[in-house]
């Protein structure tokens, strides 16, 4: 009996083995993917926004997604409750208190972060979702999506949206930077074409976070001293600029570690060259052939068959 | 597959159609017309996931608690062919049954989850492998299992039909049978890798959420936890099926075999006891069980019911004589402590920030959930009355 117990845990330990060195390799920082200065962005500056929703219509109306009349969107009343993106409209703008001045409330637009290094992108089986290389842009592609929704699960943003309620051809349904338009004609997106205020910029991720340190050093009582999205998750392709910090809007205060790094070191270190998976195949072979050799033995020298009877 | 002579197993002989056969196929019925519902008008209309909550039920129980609950396979297998301990000889073919079933489930279970179904088979496209998921490692390695489980069962088909069957498949099968002979061994340790890659790698699916799995879940070992726990629960769901089939089939219980096993279990969950109270002391996450939360509820019951209690309960020599409570102690207990751990880790832990309630899975979703577990028990009792799985038994007098 104790030969068998000591065998078992011998067994356990061999199969650990692949589990702890995982777990120790996963504390070094695995080597990221460079941020392309090229890289297209948006910077929003929450203190210039009046909350009219132009950009909510835009949107709507640029991805052929249903919409009421652009006039629909004056209605304040939307903003009593706090909204997100979902399938059938890929930002929304909420609304918050503004300590310094009770009648102008800060106006907040969420949409997709496109972020640096995106979750959704090194979560997806099948690698629906892409970083285009030219603007940087977070891309789904349908053909490829087999609908498992891990992608959801993944993003801390929570922002991949999907149509529950398509019962044959469902999609991940979230903002792509207008990347059609932005690939073929290099114009703006609808929703930062369409504002009145000039709440958005849009222009290269590199040359926004310069213009948003210089407001912030040109007038310091009016924003927060912190780029949101310049370091968060390891950078993001929308940058804001706001009156009181993001995380009192709900945009969570995140670290600089991007979130593929916390499996994609697990992923690696477990596979590294195929070498764990064939020393545990080579471990466990060498033991069945020392097991087999032990029991031949010992059935030679007991000169009886079938111990399992 | 199996040094075991012809002869040393046999189809069981008993009518298919008992009256608890017939309430598990109207079971089975109407978690299928439940699953019609979804095919015909979609997730949204008989799930109750939303954007915040993605992954529910489904995922929880049939994918990620039922690979979890399959490893009785892979375990079993080490067990007799790799440690040679040919004792436990006649639980092999009924846990490798478990296991091609199961993960047979996990896949069709998969089917009712997924938006875009028709696209499972995406992941084993070269175009599509991307080599930074945990979950394309997790598919890529139930795929490749699942084939090393149906190639292991290929001798037992022969077994049972060569000498009857129609001459050309005879002869087909006679074939395959040499050469598996030959070859079992590397698919025998094939499937016990694949098992550890994709066990572990089950683990790594929520490490991608840090900012919203809960503290008393969330740690970096989370592979190294759903591992050994995979191989803590894989005798537990032995002996457990070895009870079931034999009160059901009226067989005799094959307690010279569950009470050596039994043994074996108490130091791998043990192992795992200990890395979880160490995980949770280095993370400083204990003032979290006491939060008062569902999260914390859920959290003392899955440890202290599912990990703790039959852990003191296996040291006592009492419980693993009597068959009632090394079934209640080894089996239930630590069955339902690895169930609640995966169901726990991939809805009750998953707290998302803009979510306005928890999500609780809808009539529906139990439903075909066990509608499916319904036609898994009917499958297995079909599969040992036809094939030669459960050892031979003395006729009764």
């Amino acid at each position: 009996m104790d030969l068998t117990r000591r065998g078992f845990l011998k067994f356990t330990a061999a199969a650990g083995t692949v589990g702890i060195t995982n777990a120790s390799k996963s504390v070094r920082a695995e080597h990221r993917k460079p941020v392309s200065p090229d890289w297209l962005g948006v910077l929003v500056d929450t203190t210039v926004c009046i909350g009219c929703r132009k950009c909510e219509w835009a949107c709507k109306d640029f991805h052929n997604l249903p919409t009421e009349p652009i006039d629909k969107y004056e209605n304040k009343a939307v903003f009593k409750k706090v909204r997100r993106p979902d399938a059938e409209g890929y930002t929304v703008v909420n609304s918050y208190d503004n300590p310094n001045n009770p009648e102008k409330p800060y106006y907040v637009k969420v949409q997709c972060m496109h972020c640096n290094d995106a979750a959704c992108v090194s979560a997806c089986i099948v690698g629906a979702f892409t970083k285009d290389e030219r603007t940087g842009a977070v891309i789904y592609d349908a053909w490829k999506c087999i609908g498992c929704r891990y992608c959801m699960a993944a993003c801390p943003f929570q922002i991949p949206a999907y149509e529950y309620q398509n019962a044959l051809t469902p999609q991940i349904r979230k903002c792509n930077l207008c990347f059609s338009n932005l690939s073929k004609y290099r114009k703006q997106p609808a929703c930062v074409a369409i504002c009145p205020m000039e709440t958005m910029i849009f222009g290269k991720r590199s040359e926004l976070i310069k213009i948003a340190h210089d407001r912030i050093r040109k007038y310091p009582e009016r924003y927060v001293d912190h780029v949101y999205g310049e370091h968060e998750l390891g950078g993001t392709s929308w940058l804001y600029l706001s009156g009181k910090p993001m995380w009192e809007m709900h945009f969570k205060h995140y670290d600089e570690k991007p979130i593929p790094a916390y499996t994609e070191t697990i992923q690696h270190s477990l596979f590294k060259n195929f070498l764990p998976p064939l020393a545990l195949f080579s471990m466990l072979g060498s033991l069945m052939w020392i097991f087999k050799r032990q029991e031949q033995r010992e059935k030679k020298q007991n000169n009886q068959e079938g111990g399992g009877k | 597959m199996s040094p075991v002579r012809h002869g040393e197993y046999e189809p069981v002989e008993k009518k298919f159609l008992t009256p608890g056969v017939k309430f598990l196929i109207a079971i089975f019925g109407v978690g299928m017309i439940f699953g019609l519902y979804r095919f015909v008008f979609g997730l949204g209309a008989l799930t109750n996931l939303n954007d915040q909550y993605p992954l529910g039920l489904w995922i929880g129980v049939d994918v990620a608690s039922g690979v979890a609950l399959a490893g009785g396979g892979f375990t079993t297998a080490a067990l007799i062919h790799i440690f040679y301990r040919d004792r436990y000889e006649t639980i092999g073919r009924p846990a490798h049954l478990t296991a091609m079933l199961g993960y047979t489930f996990v896949s069709i279970g998969l089917l009712f989850d997924l938006g875009r179904w028709y696209n499972i088979w995406h992941p084993a496209l070269p175009s599509m492998w991307n080599f930074n998921s945990a979950l394309f490692e997790v598919g890529a390695c139930v795929m490749l299992y699942l084939s090393v489980l149906y190639i292991e069962f290929i001798p037992v088909i022969a077994e049972r039909f060569i000498g009857s069957a129609p001459k050309i498949i005879d002869a087909i099968l006679g074939f395959l049978d040499r050469i598996l002979d030959k070859v079992m061994w590397f698919f025998l340790i094939l499937g016990v890798v694949l098992s550890c890659l994709h066990q572990s790698s089950l683990g790594t699916l929520m490490v991608i959420a840090p900012y919203k799995i809960h503290p008393l879940w969330y740690t970096s070992i989370l592979p190294l936890l759903f591992l050994i726990s995979a191989i803590a629960v894989g005798f537990p769901m032995v002996i457990f099926e070895s009870i079931l089939a034999s009160k059901s089939l009226g067989r005799k219980l094959e307690m010279d075999v569950l009470r050596p096993l039994s043994r074996m279990i108490s130091p791998i969950l043990g192992v795992y006891w200990i890395i979880k109270i160490v995980d949770l002391t280095i993370r400083e996450s204990w003032h979290y069980v006491l939060e008062g939360s569902l999260q914390s509820y859920m959290f003392l019951i899955e440890f202290g019911i599912g990990v703790t209690l039959p852990l003191i309960m296996l040291f006592s020599e009492n419980v693993r004589r009597s068959p009632k409570l090394l079934f209640t102690a080894s089996s239930l207990y630590i069955v339902f402590g690895v169930l609640l751990n995966r169901v726990n880790v991939f809805f009750i832990a998953y707290q998302p920030q803009f979510a306005v309630r928890q999500y609780i899975p809808s009539i529906g979703e139990f439903m075909v959930t066990i509608g499916l577990i319904a036609a898994l028990v009917l499958l297995y009792r079909a599969f040992v009355t036809i094939f030669p799985i459960l050892p031979a038994q003395e006729k009764k007098a």
